[in-house]
């Protein structure tokens, strides 16, 4: 179990705004993602917890070892807070093999023990065809696993990873997922990954911590915080776009509805506990909206929109409105409507999630 | 303190003297009877540039490791003094040093307590005054090698659960070795020819602290054109060589 509060800022700078880092997290069993976009802070706390870089401030304990407490001036060095720490570029010391590599990691075990845990980490992550060679005479990808299964030869209590995919291709990807689920379930070491990526995050973590400009603003698991973002800040850094800022018209507990009101429509969400005229922003999230191409009249329910754009994605298409509504039709759907611009799209009390922070606000 | 010079030399010609078994071709075209030449102030060179190459690495190497590295008091005045050495003139760096190694001086005299003689005017002092040529030049190159060694290797290291001297031995210095062995044999060719500090602490002693640089000097004082020709010629073999082997080193793979 690690626990660490963080704070650490940095003041403006040529070419870097001010920055301020101030998190709180727990991390437990499992996989945890700290997701967010670049420069949200993401990889300093990694480098906090694994003691490359020094806070101003906070506590850092591992397992009820105490790595950092500024109050008490503890501060112990990187060397012994076994954190494992894979880094984005793989960091195999390129003037020593790949077995060279495992051993220096396992400096200090008695030499059967070294020996033992080396063959272990070749044979579980099939690194025995190169084991011998150099880094640079190696593929991408098995660099990745030599480099995972050098993290694994000191027993880690915590695994850290800095955007462990980045460059590899999507078999490469698929490939390092693997290994990485591999180490989840053989070693049982509490993993923390970093990725600005949201399907990196739904295939790898339990939990996730979702950053924003050196804050966490919501965790839960990558579903959950998909589903419910705590706010339209989340929901932006989630790709959901369709974000409106309206007032609540008033409530209908009986049919379980709230009626929603912006300056452009009016809609129906799920009942919250609102009073009629309080602010409420909401998100309309693009898969449960209907769209279907304008034939003549407009359905009941309908509301007539205008497709800004359409993006190709691989199994489906997603229509961009110029309302700022998104929708997502299959293929079929795209290819029957012709490249029509005019369209209707029906949206379900399903689609509208007013955000819990939003309420009230603004 | 100079010169005997003519005694221990001969100038081809018709000198009678025993003949020693030098290339007789180089006689015969630059009419300098090699095998008459002495050839001590080449060896004291060598000696004293490898003695200095030696503790050079030594003093460069950490304080070059802690200057890419560390963030502590005192920095900036380190780095000014390991600097120091290049922009001031060589006689005035010599002088310095003359006073604050002489006998009189409590380092002078730490010293010699130490090793029961005086530092300055023996071909020790020309050592130190080698280092003070070659220091300030390893230690440039090996801090650009050293912050050019990716501090996430180092960082991977430290969380591999290495102490810093093992990251220092294993991994920097691994890494930063090619840039520091070309550094090593360019301050040994510079420790080859310092002139100015070496005239000033260890003097022009013939046969104990004369060296290239000063006895070149001494040849052309005393309008010994051939010697003054044959030890430059061999140093500009040495400094040729050098390059030579720097260029070699350096087209290599890169750890």
């Amino acid at each position: 179990m690690l626990e660490a509060r963080i704070e650490k800022g940095f003041a403006e700078r040529s070419g870097s705004a001010a920055f301020d880092l101030s998190v709180e997290l727990a991390v437990g069993d499992g996989v945890t993602a700290l997701f967010g976009p670049s420069g949200a802070g993401k990889t300093l706390t990694l480098a906090a917890i694994a003691g490359f870089v020094r806070p101003a401030g906070g506590r850092i304990s591992l397992n009820g070892r105490v790595l950092f407490d500024s109050e008490s001036g503890v501060d112990e060095p990187a060397r012994n807070r076994r954190c494992g720490y894979l880094f984005q570029n793989d960091t195999l010391f390129p003037h020593m093999s790949v077995r060279e590599n495992l051993e220096f990691a396992g400096h200090g075990l008695d030499s059967a023990e070294l020996h033992r845990r080396v063959e272990e980490a070749i044979e579980r992550f099939r690194l025995g065809r190169f084991a011998a060679r150099r880094p640079e005479q190696i593929s991408g990808g098995e660099r990745r696993r030599s480099a995972i299964a050098r993290t694994l030869i000191r027993r880690p209590e915590l695994l850290l990873m800095d955007e462990p995919a980045q460059g590899l291709d999507v078999g490469l990807r698929r490939e390092l997922y693997c290994t990485i689920e591999q180490v989840r379930r053989e070693y049982r070491v509490p993993t923390i990954v970093v990725t600005h990526n949201l399907d990196e995050a739904f295939s790898l973590a339990d939990h996730m911590l979702l950053y924003s400009g050196g804050r966490i603003i919501q965790h839960g698991s990558p579903r959950e915080i998909y589903n419910r973002p705590g706010s339209a800040e989340a929901a932006r850094l989630l790709g959901i776009d369709a974000v409106f800022d309206g007032e609540a018209k008033g409530v209908d507990e009986a049919a379980g509805l709230t009626r929603l009101q912006t300056s452009e429509f009016a809609i129906e969400a799920a009942f919250v506990a609102v009073n009629p005229g309080e602010r409420v922003s909401f998100c309309i999230r693009a898969e449960g909206v209907v769209a279907v191409p304008r034939n003549g009249s407009i359905p009941e329910r309908h509301a007539a929109v205008r497709l800004r754009r359409a993006r190709q994605e691989a199994e489906q298409v997603r229509l961009d409105f110029v309302e700022n509504l998104s929708a997502v039709v299959t293929r079929e759907t795209w290819a029957e409507a012709q490249g029509a611009e005019d369209w209707t799209v029906e949206i379900p009390v399903e689609a509208v999630w007013v955000f819990p922070d939003g309420r009230g606000g603004r | 303190m100079r010169s005997r010079s003519t005694a221990w030399f001969s100038c081809g010609g018709a000198d009678a003297r025993i003949q020693p078994p030098a290339p007789r071709i180089i006689r015969a075209v630059t009419g300098l009877d090699l095998g008459a030449v002495d050839w001590f102030p080449l060896w004291l060179s060598l000696r004293v540039a490898a003695i200095a190459t030696v503790l050079s690495l030594a003093i460069g190497l950490a304080s070059a490791y802690a200057l890419a590295h560390g963030r502590f008091r005192g920095r900036d005045l380190l780095e000014s003094l390991l600097t120091l050495p290049i922009v001031l003139p060589p006689t005035v760096l010599g002088y310095y040093l003359l006073v604050l190694l002489g006998r009189s001086s409590p380092l002078g005299e730490i010293y010699e307590s130490v090793f029961g003689g005086p530092l300055v005017f023996t071909w020790q002092a020309a050592v130190v005054a080698a280092c003070f040529h070659a220091v300030p030049l390893l230690v440039r190159a090996a801090r650009a090698a050293f912050e050019s060694v990716d501090a996430n290797l180092e960082n991977a290291a430290r969380s591999l659960g290495a102490s810093e001297w093992r990251v220092f031995r294993r991994v920097s210095l691994p890494l930063a070795r090619r840039s520091i062995a070309a550094a090593a044999v360019f301050a040994f060719a510079r420790s080859l020819g310092d002139f100015g500090v070496t005239i000033m602490i260890a003097g022009n002693i013939p046969g104990r602290t004369q060296t290239m640089s000063v006895a070149i000097y001494d040849a052309v004082q005393s309008g010994d054109a051939l010697l003054a020709n044959a030890l430059a010629a061999v140093m500009l073999a040495l400094a040729l060589s050098v390059l030579w082997f720097i260029k070699t080193a350096g087209t290599e793979r890169a750890y």
